[in-house]
């Protein structure tokens, strides 16, 4: 084990969760946390499966509709473990349909209502018509960018922080200027891109609170060259700034 | 009649000026299609061999090249879209090529590549007689929003075929279209033999919808059969008739499974005059489409241009092309035709070019596609989003050694097009022999 500490990632539902791209956050995190110097475990986690040990920081992407039914139960049976891990502290960040099923309750476009594990105070409803491109915010971690693609138009209960104000994009409904939400320590969020790699400030203040939870211990962090990511998020931003 | 020849003249015109200027394929179709619609109805009216119309995600230029070539070799005349611009317009600018201005076309089958919606938006026009589904993967979700809908738009063009379709076996979105066909509609499959199947690398998107996948019926002597033999050559096996050896120009197990569908394809529209000796000769021959493992002459140095668009395609691309030593240069646009959304570069892994990394990386995302190869421990030389600048250092900086480009439609486009003037290729639509 390396003398800072050994992480336990856990990737739920790989398989039926992560269609566009957002493994590269399971991806990023990974990287990141070994180039910190740190030990990681990634744990993918199916439907089905035993609940892993030890897991200290979550990742849940987006997925068909037809892979969100595939989950539904297994998340049902963990929901308990989950709201008692996120008010642990442990931090989670969840993308898109994930994102959704995180909240109180998804009400697709017949008016079913499909309820979710409410850890973030969110209701979804589905809608015709998909929210689509490129999407800039401004969040406690900086400017963020990424690419959103949702039907579900999500709205915050009161009190419920969001993770963003758009600036650039729709955000979770198009009309009041918010984007995903934010509790404890768990991130919901529409943005792929995925949103990690390129917006490393947000990777890292999941992985600082992921340490503390693993090792009790500050974060140590290590200088890391971000030049890439800096290069292409402001060019991304810009970009996005004019066409807007 | 007026309207129609109307239409023809305007869309020459505009083809004309276009070829001038050297490219822009789909642009004479769009403007002739807005004048008269049903253009592509009168054109095709006296097309009787049959109208094929081959869609899917990936392998669609190939597989329609193939296609094309194979029948040919049959004698027929045939009328197909070459150059890769498969939405309407571009079978439209196709055929402003070919036809006088009565607006006749003089072909005995028509062989179109179309993408999933544009094919319906064909099919709404001309029924096709013949589809040949090729695969569902995540590409351009952007566009298609699910891989869930783009298996639902070739379910519905299967529904609007008349006679015949051909699925993939081997891909779970594709194969179970069959029982969603109306009663009266022949339905046959290509695939890799499943006697051998566990020797290929998994090539198709896990399909989650249901607990089990639908069950493709054994084999029967009207499918065809991917037999290889080794990484270069194979044969395709219907039953007693063997199409083959064969080995193709271009390289690695897509085109061959491109090939099995063609060929399975072939011997549906041209039943009993089919011949596999023929099949055979006409697949060696083709040259691979522009930009698809294409290779040009670069100052007496191989340069191979590989257009990659999803994960799937760029992960085979990877495993045929990943371990050889050529200097490598990554382009990548997120234009509409590009996909908007690059996110999908995280799914594939790019850990094959870890040893020898990447020269340049280039194009609108050339910082995305340098931060993909960073996760991967991939180093990167240089990062030079102008593609003209890019393409210039990258043909300097390594004279002496065979290059490879793997780069996304639109950073395709253009590369070909520098590389036309530069080494005094053929222009897009002519054969690259």
């Amino acid at each position: 084990m390396s003398a800072k500490g050994r992480i336990t990632l856990v990737h739920l539902y790989p398989r039926e969760m992560s269609i566009y791209g957002d493994l590269g956050n399971t991806r990023c995190l990974a990287a990141r946390i070994r180039r910190h110097g740190y030990e990681c475990i990634v744990h993918d986690h199916h439907p089905g499966m035993p609940w892993p040990e030890q897991a200290h920081l979550f990742m849940g992407g987006g997925g068909q509709d037809s892979g969100q039914s595939r989950v539904q139960d297994d998340l049902a049976v963990n929901a308990d473990r989950l709201r008692g891990l996120a008010a642990d502290g442990v931090p989670m960040v969840m993308i898109c349909g994930m994102y959704q099923m995180f909240g109180h309750a998804f009400i697709t476009h017949d008016g079913v209502e499909l309820p979710g594990l409410g850890i973030l105070d969110v209701t979804t409803r589905g809608q015709s018509t998909r929210m689509i491109g490129g999407i800039v915010l401004d969040t406690d971690f900086g400017p963020v960018v990424g690419f959103e693609n949702h039907s579900g138009a999500t709205v915050l209960g009161s009190g419920q922080a969001p993770f963003g104000r758009v600036v650039v994009g729709h955000g979770n409904n198009g009309t009041d200027g918010t984007e995903g939400a934010r509790t404890h320590n768990v991130i919901g969020s529409y943005l792929h891109g995925p949103i990690l790699p390129a917006n490393p400030a947000v990777a890292d203040a999941l992985i600082a609170a992921a340490v503390e939870v693993a090792t009790g211990r500050p974060f140590e962090p290590e200088p890391l060259d971000d030049s890439l990511a800096e290069q292409a998020r402001t060019r991304q931003i810009a970009r996005l700034h004019k066409t807007a | 009649m007026l309207r129609t020849s109307a239409a023809i003249l305007a869309g020459k015109a505009v083809r004309l000026a276009a070829r001038r200027r050297g490219g822009g394929s789909a642009l004479p179709g769009l403007v002739a299609e807005r004048i008269d619609p049903r253009l592509l109805a009168t054109a095709l009216g006296g097309v009787t061999g049959g109208i094929v119309v081959v869609s899917g995600t990936n392998g669609k230029t190939t597989t329609t090249k193939m296609l094309a070539a194979i029948i040919q070799a049959h004698g027929r005349r045939v009328f197909t879209n070459p150059t890769g611009s498969n939405f309407t317009r571009g079978v439209i600018s196709a055929l402003l090529g070919q036809v006088g201005v009565t607006g006749r076309l003089a072909a005995d089958v028509a062989v179109l590549e179309l993408d999933e919606w544009h094919a319906l938006q064909f099919a709404k026009v001309v029924a096709p007689t013949h589809a040949l589904l090729l695969n569902v993967a995540r590409d351009q979700l952007d566009r298609f929003a699910e891989i869930d809908t783009t298996a639902r738009l070739l379910t519905t063009l299967g529904q609007a075929t008349t006679g015949l379709v051909v699925l993939n076996r081997d891909d779970s979105f594709v194969a179970r279209i069959a029982p969603a066909l109306p009663d009266g509609i022949q339905v046959r499959y290509f695939g890799v033999d499943p006697d051998i199947a566990d020797q290929v690398p998994a090539l198709h998107e896990a399909d989650v919808r249901f607990e089990d996948g639908y069950a493709v019926p054994p084999p029967t002597p009207r499918d065809g059969l991917l037999h290889p033999a080794d990484a270069r050559v194979f044969s395709v096996r219907c039953g007693e008739t063997v199409v083959g050896p064969i080995t193709l120009r271009q390289r690695g197990l897509a085109a061959m499974i491109n090939a099995t569908a063609a060929v399975t394809m072939a011997r549906a529209v041209l039943g009993s005059s089919f011949h596999p000796r023929l099949a055979t000769d006409a697949l060696v021959r083709v040259a691979p489409p522009f930009g698809r493992g294409e290779v040009i002459d670069a100052d007496g140095q191989p340069l191979e241009l590989v257009l990659v668009k999803n994960p799937a395609g760029f992960t085979v691309a990877l495993s045929t092309y990943g371990d050889e030593p050529v200097s490598t240069m990554v382009a990548i646009n997120d234009d509409y035709a590009d996909g908007q959304d690059v996110s999908w570069l995280y799914d594939v892994s790019f850990e094959s070019l870890r040893g020898p990394g990447v020269a340049m990386t280039s194009g609108v995302r050339a910082y995305d596609m340098a931060l993909r190869l960073d996760y991967d421990e991939v180093p990167v030389q240089e990062v030079q989003p102008d593609l003209e600048v890019a393409l210039g250092r990258f043909l300097t900086a390594y004279p002496a050694g065979p290059k490879r480009i793997f780069c996304t439609y639109t950073a395709m486009m253009t590369l070909r097009r520098m590389l036309a003037a530069r080494y005094d290729l053929p222009d897009f639509g002519e054969d690259a022999t």
